[in-house]
């Protein structure tokens, strides 16, 4: 489930040893730069490059959440540079542009915060491929958006619970997790309905799922590690990161 | 700066062990809206603020099932109000326009779903459904969502917005239960999607700018509370001023949504609830 991106990489020859570790460990390791980062080595003896990995507790799902929000204030600062959202109708454009600044207030947010309580452990500023993103084209900018809110809503989601609430401060950023998801559910609810207009996309069955045997109507809740191989998979991430010690319960 | 230190300060502690007070939700939204004159409410919810908060630091204790059934029945009533809202509308002929009855019906069912997985949740434990009147006569308003659609999507949104506030509101009571949160926070972000969704319709930002709103001057209280839709501390750091390039204030409040208490809910839904 988790190696998505890894099983992509199997595929490439020569990289074996060190990809099976990484299998067997289960390991969830995001960015392109891995396959770089390992291609050269072949030989086995090379010192593993340093991975920065997300960290455990409350700090890793901080973590989680701020490199999540990176790539969301990277797509849309592309996207407020590209042709399609220059030529967009002035309501289009406003939605976007709002969009955009939420996402980099809540990145910079995230940043503030972690810097607060881990100055050294703070993931540090990703870098991002959007090559596979047409950024003149209505369609590739709104489907990439569509994506993306969805995924926010059920990182968030499902990250919930993984906060420990034993202490003042987790209690605070679980009330924060909630602050944003709602956020990232009114992007996603706007940017589908510009997709298809009127439709009941804005909260489609596409995309709900039902619980307990009820019709689709509630949003999902992923797993980070879930989360991260789609991300992953997207090819956007080019920063490699690791999530290897985040709580899964 | 001290984070950790900040936060603390911040803590929804008082969210917390109200719960525990193992009140009926029900029997709290049936008092405020028969009691509360609308002009007055923001005093009332005052009182009812600091004689709860009294009465929380007398019971503080540990949550119990109990107050998870409280929080699920405080739920229940809300999705009761929408679900009966929504049928409503979609019942009278002529009020909903060809082309927005797409976006009705599929609300329409959502709150459907969620009252039946409330229901499958509480057992027993549930609440009947109260008797609703949206006109709002409970609270002394006289308005006519069901003849008259600009109406009828006003309450729309305050009940989409009050229901995203309201949800956010308990996530800290049912942290004790990793199922209940994750369900309550799978409803939370529907009730946004809906909400951005009515807000748009209404030629309103998707989000909520500052406390700013296009609902009848009764209804500010969707929009304050305690911490307000206008609130700029975001984890016990003042965060106003910080974004000028990026929306300013504006842009800050719209990225954070904010939690009402389950009081200043009650006070909200008590308007529309005869018993």
């Amino acid at each position: 489930m988790k190696n998505e991106l890894l099983k992509t990489q199997e595929v490439n020859e020569g990289v074996n040893k060190r990809r099976q570790f990484l299998k067997l460990s289960g390991m969830v390791v995001i960015g392109s730069g891995l396959m770089m980062a390992c291609s050269s080595d072949d030989d086995g003896m090379e010192p593993q490059p340093e991975i920065f990995d997300l960290g455990s507790g409350n700090l890793g799902i901080l973590n989680y959440a701020y490199a999540l929000e990176q790539l969301e204030a990277a797509f849309y600062t592309k996207v407020l540079d590209g042709a399609y959202w220059a030529g967009a109708a002035a309501k289009e454009k406003k939605i976007l542009e709002d969009v955009y600044n939420h996402e980099v207030i809540h990145r910079e947010f995230f940043k503030t915060a972690i810097t607060s309580v881990a100055p050294n452990a703070i993931v540090p500023p990703l870098e991002f491929n959007f090559s596979s993103v047409d950024f003149s084209s209505r369609d590739s900018v709104l489907g990439t958006s569509k994506i993306l809110e969805d995924t926010g809503v059920k990182a968030y989601n499902g990250a919930g619970k993984l906060i420990d609430v034993s202490d003042a401060a987790g209690k605070v950023y679980l009330t924060l997790a909630g602050k944003i998801v709602s956020v990232e559910a009114r992007h996603a609810s706007a940017i589908r309905d510009l997709i298809n207009p009127g439709s009941m996309d804005f909260a489609g069955d596409d995309i709900l799922i039902g619980l307990n045997g009820t019709a689709k109507a509630f949003d999902k809740a992923a797993e980070p590690a879930d989360v991260l191989a789609e991300v992953g998979a997207t090819g956007f991430v080019v920063t490699p990161f690791a999530a290897n010690n985040l709580p899964t319960a | 700066m001290n984070f950790i230190k900040i936060l603390d300060a911040l803590s929804n502690k008082d969210l917390l062990s109200k719960a525990g007070t193992r009140r009926d939700s029900f029997n709290q939204f049936k008092k405020l809206g028969s009691t509360v004159a609308l002009a007055s409410i923001p005093f009332g919810l005052a009182a009812t603020s600091s004689k709860s908060k009294a009465a929380t630091k007398a019971m503080a204790g540990p949550m119990g099932t109990n107050s998870n059934t409280d929080v699920l029945n405080f739920a229940l009533t809300l999705e009761y109000l929408e679900r009966s809202y929504y049928q409503q509308g979609l019942d009278a002929a002529g009020l909903i326009p060809s082309a927005d009855q797409t976006v009705f019906a599929t609300i329409s069912k959502h709150e459907d779903a969620h009252v039946e997985f409330l229901l499958a949740a509480l057992g027993d434990a549930a609440i009947e459904e109260p008797v609703f009147d949206f006109t709002g006569a409970p609270g002394g308003l006289n308005l006519n969502p069901f003849g008259d659609y600009p109406t009828f999507l006003a309450l729309a949104q305050g009940f989409e917005d009050t229901g995203v506030r309201a949800y956010k509101g308990q996530a800290g009571a049912l942290a004790n239960d990793n199922d209940l949160l994750q369900y309550a926070l799978q409803i939370h972000s529907v009730e946004a999607r809906h909400a951005s969704k009515v807000r748009r319709m209404r030629d309103e930002k998707g989000w909520i700018t500052q406390s700013q709103n296009t609902l009848p001057e009764a209804f500010a209280g969707i929009y304050g509370g305690a911490t307000p839709e206008s609130n700029k501390m975001q984890g016990g750091v003042d965060l106003s001023g910080m974004f000028g390039a990026f929306g300013g204030d504006d842009g800050l409040t719209e990225a954070f949504d904010e939690p009402l208490t389950m009081d200043e809910v009650l006070a909200i839904g008590g308007v529309f609830i005869v018993s």
